[in-house]
């Protein structure tokens, strides 16, 4: 057996890859490629929550969204780690997103309008991200995994005070409950296409499956995602915008309606709502933290010193 | 001075009377702030009573290319495992 099917044969029997194992320079592009999407996309997913930090209605929902926010901080850190095992630095994934070169999942470009978005982001964004996120939890990639196994434990509170934000405004007063169907209505359709493009138009479904970088196709986790949100949205009362969705008993799944995937493309390609903001406020910050960064490796060089200079003095 | 903060690998005891293990890693500018990082991003939810941080550079790791041949010499050692010893089943507590 030659190299490649040495670990063909290790990934075909469920043995982690490891940063310092032979792997193909193809496997490694493709990993780091997607972590570092999945990286930044948690890091650019903190700006339209953090605008209604402090705006939140009560402590409460203050405490919980700054807690969500703080969280996803986190995971951007543990996946940059990951990624970080491959060979890449933290400086060159940064720049690569500062640039345009790396993509972030494309949901992150919509504008959060109202208080009722922080439901419909937790319930629906988070929800989606779980699906994908717990699939993930078996890549093949060991670093990988271990951050998903990680980020899906902290990560199952965010979908929950998302639908508690939204169960609030549903039980509330008429226009609270039309608050909460308006956000439906406009994240609905930018939730289902997360998933990503359709299994048929996927360029790197069949080596990445092969590879184990995805555990299952996109269109398999964006069923399963409407199987399980369509009854969470008829408990909260209010109506998903497809008038195709309905109950198909021969396939146990609900059908629904054709997915408007130009809107999809021209959002991946940039021309979204935010695009622009959200890569603005992204390098804003940036280079605006670059003076806290240099003022700590100036602040650690000088106490290095200083203990060195005890130490000579001890010794004298 | 480069001006990236180095990599440091987190280590965390979740509980006394276990051991630290490897939780993950941060870049930090020096030992002390790598610690306070790693507090704030790996037991948020009281997942540590202790952390060890250890600079990335200073780890030696065994090479897994010579994985077998470093290994290789405790394969063959049946007679280390208590179940390489046979007992009649009469003798009990042993």
């Amino acid at each position: 057996m030659n190299l490649e099917q040495q670990f063909q044969a290790k990934i075909d029997q469920e043995i982690k890859i490891e940063p310092r194992d032979w792997m193909p320079e193809e496997y490694r592009q493709m990993n780091i490629r997607q972590i570092a999407q999945h990286a930044h996309s948690e890091i650019v997913g903190m700006l339209p929550e953090g605008n209604w930090i402090t705006r939140a209605p009560s402590l409460r929902r203050k405490v919980a969204l700054l807690a969500k926010v703080q969280d996803e901080g986190g995971h951007g850190l543990y996946l940059y780690s990951a990624a970080e095992t491959l060979g890449i630095s933290r400086e060159e994934l940064i720049d690569q997103l500062h640039e345009g070169k790396a993509k972030y999942s494309s949901i992150f470009n919509y504008p959060a309008l109202t208080w009722a978005d922080m439901g419909a982001i937790g319930w629906l964004v988070d929800g989606a991200a779980i699906m994908n996120q717990v699939s993930l939890t078996r890549t093949s990639y060991g670093p990988y995994a271990r951050a998903m196994v990680r980020i899906c434990k902290e990560e199952s509170f965010h979908q929950r005070q998302g639908y508690e934000i939204l169960l609030t405004l549903c039980r509330g007063s008429e226009a609270q409950k039309a608050m909460a169907q308006e956000s439906l209505n406009r994240w609905w359709w930018p939730a289902l296409m997360m998933f990503g493009p359709n299994d048929t138009e996927s360029t790197h479904t069949e080596k990445s499956m092969n590879w184990k970088l995805k555990r299952k196709k996109n269109d398999d986790l964006r069923q399963q995602f409407v199987d399980a949100t369509v009854p969470q949205a008829e408990f909260l009362g209010i109506t998903i915008p497809d008038p195709d969705l309905k109950w198909n008993a021969e396939r146990g799944h609900y059908d629904f309606g054709p997915i408007n995937w130009d809107e999809f493309w021209q959002v991946v390609k940039g021309n979204g709502p935010c695009n622009k903001k959200r890569m603005n406020d992204r390098i804003k910050a940036h280079e605006e933290g670059a003076w806290v960064r240099e003022a700590a490796m100036a602040y650690a060089e000088k106490r290095r010193m200083r203990k060195e200079a005890q130490a000579t003095e001890k010794v004298a | 001075m480069s001006k990236d903060w180095p990599l440091w690998e987190v280590f965390i005891r979740s509980k006394n009377g276990l051991s630290h293990k490897h939780a993950g890693s941060l870049h930090a500018a020096d030992a002390e702030m790598a610690i306070e990082n790693a507090r704030d991003v790996y037991t948020r939810r009281n997942e540590g009573v202790s952390i060890w941080v250890v600079e990335s550079s200073h780890i030696t790791a065994s090479n897994p290319e010579e994985a077998e041949s470093l290994f290789d010499p405790a394969k063959d050692k049946v007679y280390r495992h208590p179940t390489f010893y046979d007992l009649p089943d009469e003798v009990t507590h042993i």
